[in-house]
């Protein structure tokens, strides 16, 4: 546990304690590193035209593991994750310096097709976005899109809803609009649909912040199930999450530019769940875990 | 204090609150009076034309109307056939040509365009301008078109199509962008991160999603060239007492048919045109009450 | 601690790299070269009228000076009737009646339709409304010239007025652009904030004073823009004009005379046979090029005037 009871701060969290951002000045605390990462941001620097977004991320993302990116609003966790399957790209004056690997490969080289790397690499985004379309469809969408050679959609899809844990809520009403499902049910379809075009990365981005608590486990079991198969790197909101689904975490903090004050976002600390949460290197990180801070 | 008292308090308060008692003086009253006139003029002088117009042509809504072509010697018996079928030719043929270019720009404009780029706000501005250009500016433009590929003849299928084309591409274009904004950029994510391309996601997802909304803005605007004359007058459109046969033969339309009958001075040829008149309403009005069917009953709320 | 980063397998070391390479994909190209070229077409047809009404009407100074074509009377020997002065006049006069028609009551009903009609009634009266745009303009030409003037003035009032005169075709032009008017204002209105509405009522106005004398003024700009789009397409109404107007120049000040606008001259001469290359088909394109002119100097006043509603609030 944190060496400090958890108080409750006397300060608002948009006022910066000085010593949080003095303790080590820009320095990234990396502790136990996956044996065999999957992706790996390497100096990874992301701009929106002149304003420093996110400064200087490395991070390796392990086989088979959750990690869980987590950090005060505006920390630029979530533009981390857009920057992992380029999704970053669609934004108007977004730029990217440094490189994410992908087994070994730098996903920003000029050479890579954007497009092929999210086939590779799946999202899963806040808000449930099914498509206006019938179950079915949802899932076959991806496959159709990307000219997956399929035997059959038709166990593809049973396939892909089972994984997610979905099947025997939906295998009567294959045909009828996904709008027609619960909150829980339509993030469940949206991480069927993205295992359905095979990628070995899924990235979830507060997959569970519009969802209620039992929505929420749920999603949370899911999670724990697909890690056996898939990489699975998520954003969130919530600590207790983080804490009771990954692996691995990393935190990210921002910090203020003294002239303008455009906050960067950059990372503290990145350590195994169970040592970052019960025993962080970094004060930062502690005042964060403990409710001092953000 | 009594109930009664109480209750009346709370009713001054409530009057005070909202002003209503002070809307009751001569003054406020002879206002609303005039606003309820104003509104109701326009739609009184909408009742008196349709009314005029069905009592004037009732007569004549006889079959005649529908299979004769027109007739100088039996003006009792004239009929519209080759200005309906020419206005349903010039109608399809508009649409044609109006609904894919006018919907690949508006798609350019909302997906793939990047509106810092300076022709991108040139086309923007251009459109605005476009939308209130007169109409009969666009025949002029169309006439010349024709000249230019080489027709010798004016009044055929495709001048006039490309008249009443050129007339309602921004009328599509304005309206299908709007369609195409409506669509929330969660489906659009949504696509591109299972490894759709951009147009893949607006073939598959945006341009269906829109669908109700570029019917509504497309509909209106074939409606409003379908009773369009002046254009047609200018790439040499007059009456024919035939059908066409393709896009290259000479074709009438109804606005075209009741124009010109407006100058004949007997009386049995008002009567005919009156009748026509209605036709064209009606065609009109169902076109305008499809598309607000359409609307409301596709609208999304996202 | 940072140097634990170089320690450890390289990432994806064993693992068999996924194809990322570039696919080229010439369809997707091919398809937003289409889009863009469509969208560029749009820009054309501005170039394209200018274009096709330039060289006739370049032609058409050649052969008559440019001091006949702005005469308020038609002089020279040639056997065309060059002036245009006075077929701006029939326009000008056509225009005024119109908006003195549309102006008051368009306000009037945007005024009704924002101000004092609830929800549910605007909901089904302002599509109502619209449809007086959706009608046909030769129906309203043809209204003008066998209701409004034969029945209304001549039977009703009995003014004496001619066959063709600017008051029937200046009232149904009027009608016919309410519409514009109500709709382009009624979104000005509506568009002021309620706080207003409610510091007004909170200092004791009534609606009526609120209306004119808080929300009208705040919207002022926008309603000049409903105005000046409604006396743009006045001007470039062809129809009812040259159905109703009558084909003779007229430099009076009369409405109940008839007189051709510059939209009906263009009409009623396409439909003679004039020889191409005449003086008199060139000056069709002379006066097109005028009336581009004048309806694109008003829309660029109307759009400028959008812009700065638009940065108020």
């Amino acid at each position: 546990m944190a060496s400090h009871p958890a108080t409750f701060s006397t300060s608002t969290p948009e006022e910066p304690r000085f010593d949080v951002y003095s303790a080590i000045e820009g320095e990234q605390t990396i502790g136990e590193v996956p044996a065999e990462a999957v992706m790996e941001a390497d100096g990874l620097n992301v701009f929106y035209g002149d304003f420093h977004a996110v400064h200087d991320v490395n991070l390796q993302f392990g086989k088979n593991e959750i990690t869980a990116m987590i950090g005060p609003s505006g920390c630029g966790k979530s533009t981390v994750l857009r920057c992992l399957n380029r999704m970053n790209d669609l934004v108007a004056g977004a730029r990217v310096e440094g490189s994410v690997l992908y087994h070994g490969q730098n996903i920003y080289e000029k050479k890579v097709d954007p497009i092929a790397v999210r086939t590779h690499i799946g999202m899963v985004f806040q808000k449930p976005n099914p498509f206006p379309k019938s179950i079915y469809d949802n899932i076959a969408y991806g496959p159709r899109v990307t000219g997956m050679k399929v035997d059959s959609m038709d166990d593809l899809v049973e396939e892909a809803l089972r994984g997610a844990a979905l099947w025997d809520e939906v295998k009567d009403k294959l045909k009828q609009s996904a709008y027609g499902l619960s909150g829980g049910q339509q993030q469940r379809l949206c991480i069927a649909r993205t295992i359905a075009t095979k990628p070995d990365v899924i990235l979830m981005d507060e997959p569970c912040s519009a969802l209620d608590p039992i929505a929420t486990s749920k999603i949370e079991d899911l999670m724990m199930q697909l890690r056996d198969e898939y990489t699975i790197i998520v954003v969130t909101h919530n600590m207790q999450q983080a804490a009771r689904v990954s692996d691995r975490t990393a935190f990210f903090t921002a910090k203020p530019d003294e002239t303008t004050g455009n906050r960067t976002g950059l990372l503290v600390e990145f350590d195994r769940t169970k040592q970052l949460f019960s025993n962080p290197f970094d004060k930062r990180t502690e005042d964060y875990i403990s409710g001092r801070f953000g | 204090m009594s109930v009664a008292a109480s209750t009346a308090s709370e009713v001054t308060l409530a009057t005070i609150a909202s002003g209503r008692t002070r809307d009751r003086d001569i003054k406020s009253l002879l206002f609303l009076g005039a606003l309820w006139f104003s509104l109701f003029f326009g739609i009184m002088v909408l009742l008196a034309l349709i009314i005029d117009t069905a009592i004037a042509g009732a007569p004549r809504l006889d079959g005649n109307l529908f299979t004769r072509f027109e007739s100088t010697l039996f003006p009792e018996r004239t009929g519209f056939k080759a200005g309906i079928v020419g206005s349903l030719w010039l109608m399809a043929t508009t649409a044609l040509l109006a609904i894919p270019l006018g919907i690949a720009a508006a798609l350019h404009l909302e997906e793939f365009a990047d509106g810092t780029r300076w022709y991108n706000k040139l086309i923007e501005v251009n459109l605005q301008n476009l939308a209130a250009v007169p109409s009969i500016i666009y025949g002029m433009l169309a006439g010349a078109i024709m000249s230019f590929l080489g027709f010798a003849f004016g009044g055929i299928v495709i001048g006039g199509a490309i008249a009443l084309a050129l007339l309602i591409l921004p009328v599509v274009i304005i309206t299908t962008r709007e369609a195409v904004r409506a669509v929330p950029q969660d489906i659009r994510q949504a696509s591109l991160a299972l490894g759709a391309t951009p147009w893949q996601t607006t073939w598959r997802q945006t341009l269906p999603s829109a669908v109700p909304g570029i019917a509504t803005g497309t509909i209106l605007g074939l409606s409003r060239a379908i009773g369009e004359a002046a254009p047609l007058i200018l790439v040499g459109i007059a009456t024919v007492r035939f059908l066409p046969t393709g896009l290259d033969s000479k074709v009438t339309a109804l606005p075209i048919q009741i124009f010109n009958l407006s100058s004949n001075s007997q009386e049995a040829f008002q009567t005919a045109a009156s009748a026509a008149i209605i036709v064209l309403l009606v065609m009109v009005l169902a076109m305008n009450a499809v598309a607000i069917i359409i609307r409301n009953k596709f609208q999304k709320s996202w | 601690m940072s140097d634990a980063l170089t320690s450890g397998p390289p990432p994806g070391a064993g693992l068999t790299a996924p194809d990322l390479s570039a696919r080229s994909r010439p369809g997707e190209a091919v398809i937003k070269a289409l889009l863009l070229l469509a969208a560029v077409l749009s820009i054309g047809i501005t170039f394209g009228i200018v274009a096709a009404i330039i060289g006739p009407t370049i032609e058409f100074f050649q052969q008559v000076p440019v001091g006949q074509f702005f005469a308020t009377k038609d002089i020279g020997s040639q056997d065309i009737r060059p002036a245009v002065v006075p077929l701006m006049m029939g326009t000008a006069i056509t225009t005024a009646i119109a908006l003195v028609v549309a102006v008051p009551f368009g306000l009037g009903a945007a005024m009704y339709l924002s101000e004092y009609a609830s929800k549910r009634a605007r909901k089904w009266l302002k599509p109502t409304v619209e449809l007086l745009a959706g009608v046909p303009s030769v129906v309203y030409g043809f209204f003008a010239v066998y209701f409004v003037t034969q029945i209304v003035l001549q039977g009703w009032l009995g003014l004496e007025v001619s066959f063709f005169n600017s008051w029937s075709a200046g009232l149904v032009l009027g009608v016919m652009i309410i519409p514009t008017v109500a709709s382009l204002a009624e979104d000005a209105l509506s568009a002021v904030p309620q706080a207003l509405r409610q510091g007004s009522f909170a200092m004791g106005a009534n609606r009526m004073q609120t209306t004119l004398r808080v929300v009208f003024p705040a919207a002022l700009s926008g309603i000049a823009a409903a105005v000046v789009l409604g006396l743009s397409r006045a001007v470039g109404e062809t129809m009812i004009v040259t159905m109703a107007g009558g084909a003779a120049k007229n430099m009076s000040l009369d409405p109940g005379e008839g007189r051709q606008t510059m939209t009906a001259f263009i009409a009623q001469t396409a439909q003679g046979e004039t020889p191409v290359g005449t003086p008199g088909y060139n000056m069709l394109f002379a006066v097109a090029l005028l009336l581009f002119a004048i309806t694109f100097v008003i829309n660029a006043v109307s759009i400028a005037i959008v812009r700065r509603f638009r940065q108020a609030y």
